[in-house]
């Protein structure tokens, strides 16, 4: 173990680095793509809430492997050949942000839908019956309750999105499954080398959920 | 899957050079062995954790293998790597990829091979787990070019019509690929298929196969 850590620590911490890295992009992306699809799911405009059905499902019915290879060569054969744009390419990282984004902005949609959906209804009624409008009833008196319920759920979905930058090994994204791999490949010690990238997740993964939790105090006002 | 080494062919069989190397070599020494296609990540971690006897999967016989505990057979396959780029690429030589992505395969000699020039010509590496995914991103722009056995490389191209082309004078020295184990307690098995390989290279068999799959 002391090998691989003094010949490929610096190795694995950096592609620790990428795991964050490629994790936070795909985390900003994929929220606002759910915060938009949800809201989507909960408007009055049956179209609008079609639109969100569609895209849930085609992106939760796809395994993110699949869909990386969609992406990761999908994407610009498809501009190549049908836009023809022949410089055009996508690099791992861009590629994986791409597919992070979109598999946890359809899993963040369904969260905030039902998160908005489980506040009672009677909330919006009396407000609107107030004389609120119906964006700022949505502000100031669902949402508030509505975000209260989703944040465990959120952070679950953050934690399950940082563990699915492993996935995007396969593009060659040189994050820590990756990198891993690499290492096994050359000392061919594969035990040790899965047990400090164990080690490395734990850490990245505690500092979120602990992080987590300080948000999660914050919001609770009524505590 | 490394093609030609271990593949699935048009049949359903998992056939390739490992698998019929190991075949003769089991019937000339006459011994049994059940064969699972693991994927290469768990064919090590087997032999490691003693689920497996043995692994043969193209693995080239390294010092730094041999500094973990491995053991390893004599070499049963020996070939030169080669950089390889789209077949309209302007890439000439080495020279022209600074700045640029290659890709290569995972604990491949042509991975080590590009490690070692990629400080002098400045290139980045990704790496890819199997030879489509890796000559895919070849073909589609993610990466100007990758690094692969000669002798697969041409093979491949030819049978699969692949629009790539080896470049002239990128071939290094080669290293041999072997047979290996983790544990001292199988060196009865690296005895035995050192036995067999040096006997069905004698009469012609190791030939055939060779012949079979790289034409």
């Amino acid at each position: 173990m002391g090998q691989i850590i003094s010949s490929y620590g610096w190795l694995l911490a950096r592609a620790m680095g990428q795991t964050c890295l490629l994790a936070l992009l795909g985390l900003f992306f994929g929220s606002i793509i759910g915060l938009v699809f949800g809201i989507l799911g909960v408007l009055q405009n049956r179209v609008c809430r079609a639109i969100e059905v569609v895209f849930v499902d085609i992106i939760r019915g796809i395994p993110m492997m699949v869909l990386a290879m969609f992406v990761f060569f999908g994407i610009p054969y498809g501009v190549k050949n049908i836009l023809g744009v022949s410089s055009f390419t996508l690099n791992a990282l861009q590629a994986g942000t791409i597919c992070l984004a979109l598999n946890s902005g359809a899993y963040m949609a369904e969260i905030i839908r039902a998160g908005i959906q489980s506040v009672d209804r009677g909330q919006m009624e009396a407000a609107r019956s107030l004389g609120l409008p119906y964006w700022r009833a949505m502000q100031r008196v669902v949402l508030p309750q509505a975000v209260r319920t989703m944040i465990p759920t959120i952070v679950n979905q953050f934690i399950i999105t940082l563990k699915d930058t492993s996935i995007l090994s396969v593009i060659g994204f040189p994050e820590l499954v990756n990198t891993g791999k690499n290492v096994v490949a050359n000392t061919f010690m594969s035990l040790q080398t899965w047990f400090i990238v164990a080690v490395m997740y734990l850490i990245i993964i505690l500092i979120l959920s602990k992080l987590a939790k300080l948000l999660e105090r914050r919001l609770s006002y009524d505590r | 899957m490394f093609k030609p080494f271990e593949y699935t062919d048009d049949n359903g069989d998992f056939v390739g050079i490992d698998v019929d190397l190991l075949a003769a070599i089991a019937e000339d020494q006459g011994f049994t062995y059940d064969l699972n296609s693991v994927g290469w990540d768990s064919a090590i971690a087997a032999c490691q954790a003693g689920q497996a006897d043995g692994m043969i999967a193209g693995a080239s016989i390294t010092d730094e293998r041999r500094a973990s505990g491995w053991i390893f057979s004599d070499g049963y396959y020996q070939a030169t790597q080669c950089m390889t780029v789209a077949a309209d690429s302007d890439i000439a030589g080495f020279g022209d990829l600074a700045g640029k992505t290659v890709a290569v395969k995972t604990g491949t000699q042509g991975a080590a091979y590009a490690e070692s020039l990629k400080d002098e010509y400045g290139f980045d590496i990704v790496y890819m787990d199997d030879s489509p995914t890796m000559y895919q991103t070849v073909t589609g722009g993610q990466a100007v070019a990758c690094f692969e056995d000669t002798p697969i490389m041409a093979a491949s191209i030819k049978s699969g019509d692949l629009p790539l082309r080896i470049v002239e004078g990128s071939e290094n020295e080669g290293a041999p690929y072997g047979f290996a184990v983790f544990s001292a307690d199988e060196q009865e098995l690296i005895d035995l298929f050192n036995a067999g390989l040096k006997s069905i290279r004698e009469n012609g068999v190791y030939d055939e196969i060779l012949a079979a799959y790289l034409g």
